[in-house]
């Protein structure tokens, strides 16, 4: 299954559109991307405090449970019994003491060691499995494990290079700390499933270019505007990108310039209830808006006082599943919950700031899919060839970052790639 | 004992509710509600585990007008039809002005080219309130049991 890629720049300017609906394409990202040299997202510690506290979730296309055992140790094994392949764990979050699958029976332990063969000696001394049938060699397929401030990460690759700190770098490493810089409380989930290939989804959270012009909201009632001061920082791969802005950094007659009049419409338009907007400084720096993407399967968001974690599950060439994890701080005041909860209006399936996104990469992906194997997505602004951070927000460099730390892990780069 | 009278009224209410809706009157929609109205839309599986993150909130009649305003002037979303099927109608309880009723609902939903499908099911939690001799809602939460939703979310449910 080898994939050959006629790449028209070698700066990942030229995206070919097959490359987002090609089914060697997609099987040989599960092979080398989500079980390959990379760390995903599993779950937050929050969500399992407890010994035997489980949770089932994906990385990509396999079914993972995550659970605490009883020396309080996360671990993460595949869903997939070693006997016939069925989920052993059916429920999306529980407890337990093992994991028993319900066709026949077969039992593991928290670790995810086999534990228990019903008849594995026959009845009466008749029938059962062979004396030489090894329980050790039959346990769950195990993944290795990394926490960093309460976040729970996961790679199936044991002997992987990077700790989970390397793999994240110091730009991504300190913008998960800053959000979960002190215990957190999950208060709750969205989930939606979008019919496009999942690298649109990558692509769009690295897209700071679209934000203010596709999320109209943000302009009109002035959440979030292009003028404001921020920017975009990589990890020196350019897996990871963070996108951020300080609160009130802009002026209104700024951005009326520079948005030359398309969709600003904050002089007419305000908000009956302006909670909605309100931004209560909690870290120590003024920003506010910070959306961070870790390759290749998450997103960690502060907008204003929502905070949340999303995590993209492949489903197939053509869907994937956005799953939203909302939390606030243990400590918070009931006002604070509150005001949190209202802010999750902007976010989700039907977030103010974020619906259109879904719509944005569903018309890419079906007006892409019949595209010949020349036709290319163009991506130049913000400049071309170096892929480096920048001072401001209207560039898709981070973009082409995410092509390039894909293309070398899928062993698709061509010749002088810029990396 | 809730007179058959306002029983009928209290279905009208249900039947315009989604009436408005699918027509995209949703400044008629919104006068289906007091003031200090509570809207919501819930996963079933966050109000299982005790959880308060919804789809949409809106806490009082001025957040669910801009939520309409924002749909009408700043968002985009795919270009759909809703129907809403909304049955079982059921007055729980009753005290003086104020019941407590429930009713199941589906919505298809269509696109541009003519093809549909069920976007959402669930159930309404709702108090209705009888203001100056009409029925209207103090509190709507359509309890989502497809919860993961498909596409995306703007019309309210
Ligand atoms: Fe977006």
């Amino acid at each position: 299954m080898s994939i050959n890629v006629d790449w028209e720049r070698k700066d990942y300017s030229r995206i070919p559109y097959w490359l987002y609906h090609d089914k060697d394409v997609y099987e040989n990202e599960q092979k080398h991307i989500f079980y390959g040299s990379t760390w995903s997202y599993l779950c937050l510690e929050a969500e399992i405090p407890n010994p035997g506290d489980y949770k089932t979730t994906w990385v990509g296309d396999t079914p993972v449970i995550v659970n605490r055992d009883s020396e309080y140790n996360i671990r993460a094994m595949v869903n997939r019994c070693a006997h016939r392949g069925a989920a052993v764990c059916r429920e999306a979050r529980g407890n337990t003491k093992v994991h028993t699958c319900i066709y026949h029976r077969w039992s593991y332990n928290l670790s995810g060691e086999l534990v228990g063969i019903p008849f594995q000696r026959g009845i009466n001394g008749k029938g059962g499995m062979d004396k030489d049938f090894d329980k050790t060699k039959h346990g769950l397929k195990k993944l290795r494990v990394g926490c960093v401030n309460g976040v729970v990460f996961g790679t199936f690759r044991q002997n992987i290079d990077e700790t989970i700190e390397d793999y994240l770098g110091p730009m991504m490493s300190a913008h998960i700390k800053r959000l979960m810089y002190k215990p957190i409380s999950v208060l709750g989930y969205q989930r939606q499933r979008i019919y496009g290939n999942w690298k649109f989804y990558l692509e769009n959270l690295r897209d700071t270019y679209h934000a203010s012009l596709l999320h109209e909201f943000l302009v009109t009632f002035g959440l979030d505007r292009a003028t404001q001061k921020g920017g975009v920082e990589m990890d020196k791969r350019h897996r990871h990108n963070l996108t951020y802005a300080h609160a009130e950094s802009d002026k209104d007659s700024d951005a009326k310039e520079a948005y030359g009049g398309v969709g600003l419409k904050s002089d007419t338009l305000t908000l009956s209830d302006p909670r909605l907007l309100e931004f209560k400084r909690e870290y120590s720096d003024d920003r506010n808006l910070a959306i961070s993407t870790m390759f290749p399967n998450a997103s960690f968001q502060q907008l204003n006082n929502s905070l949340a974690t999303r995590q993209i599950q492949t489903k197939g060439i053509d869907a994937f599943d956005l799953v939203w994890t909302y939390f606030g701080y243990e400590d918070d005041s009931d006002e604070m919950t509150n005001h949190r909860l209202r802010q999750l209006n902007l976010f989700g399936p039907g977030g103010l700031v974020s619906m259109e996104d879904a719509e944005a990469i569903e018309i890419a992906h079906r007006s892409s899919k019949g595209a010949d194997t020349k036709s290319t997505a163009v991506l130049e602004v913000g400049g071309k060839g170096e892929i480096s951070d920048r001072s401001y927000r209207v560039n898709d460099v981070a973009v082409r970052g995410f092509w390039s730390y894909y293309s070398e892990l899928m062993g698709l780069e061509p010749e002088g790639a810029v990396r | 004992m809730i007179s058959i009278q306002d029983r009928l009224a209290i279905n009208d209410l249900f039947n315009d509710y989604g009436f408005f809706l699918d027509e995209e009157r949703l400044e008629d929609w919104l006068e289906l509600f007091i003031p200090e109205c509570n809207y919501s839309i819930m996963p079933r599986e966050n109000l299982e585990l005790g959880l308060r993150v919804t789809l949409m909130l809106c806490e009082n009649k001025d957040m669910l007008k801009d939520r309409i305003v924002s749909l009408q002037e700043a968002n985009e979303f795919n270009i759909h039809r809703d129907k809403h099927l909304i049955s079982n109608v059921k007055i729980q309880s009753s005290d003086n002005d104020k019941s407590f009723v429930t009713a199941n609902y589906a919505i298809y939903q269509s696109d541009f080219e003519g093809n549909g499908s069920l976007f959402s099911f669930g159930h309404y939690d709702t108090q209705v309130t009888m203001v100056n001799g009409q029925f209207k809602f103090s509190k709507v939460m359509a309890v989502v049991d497809n919860w993961s939703i498909p596409h995306m979310l703007s019309t309210p449910i």
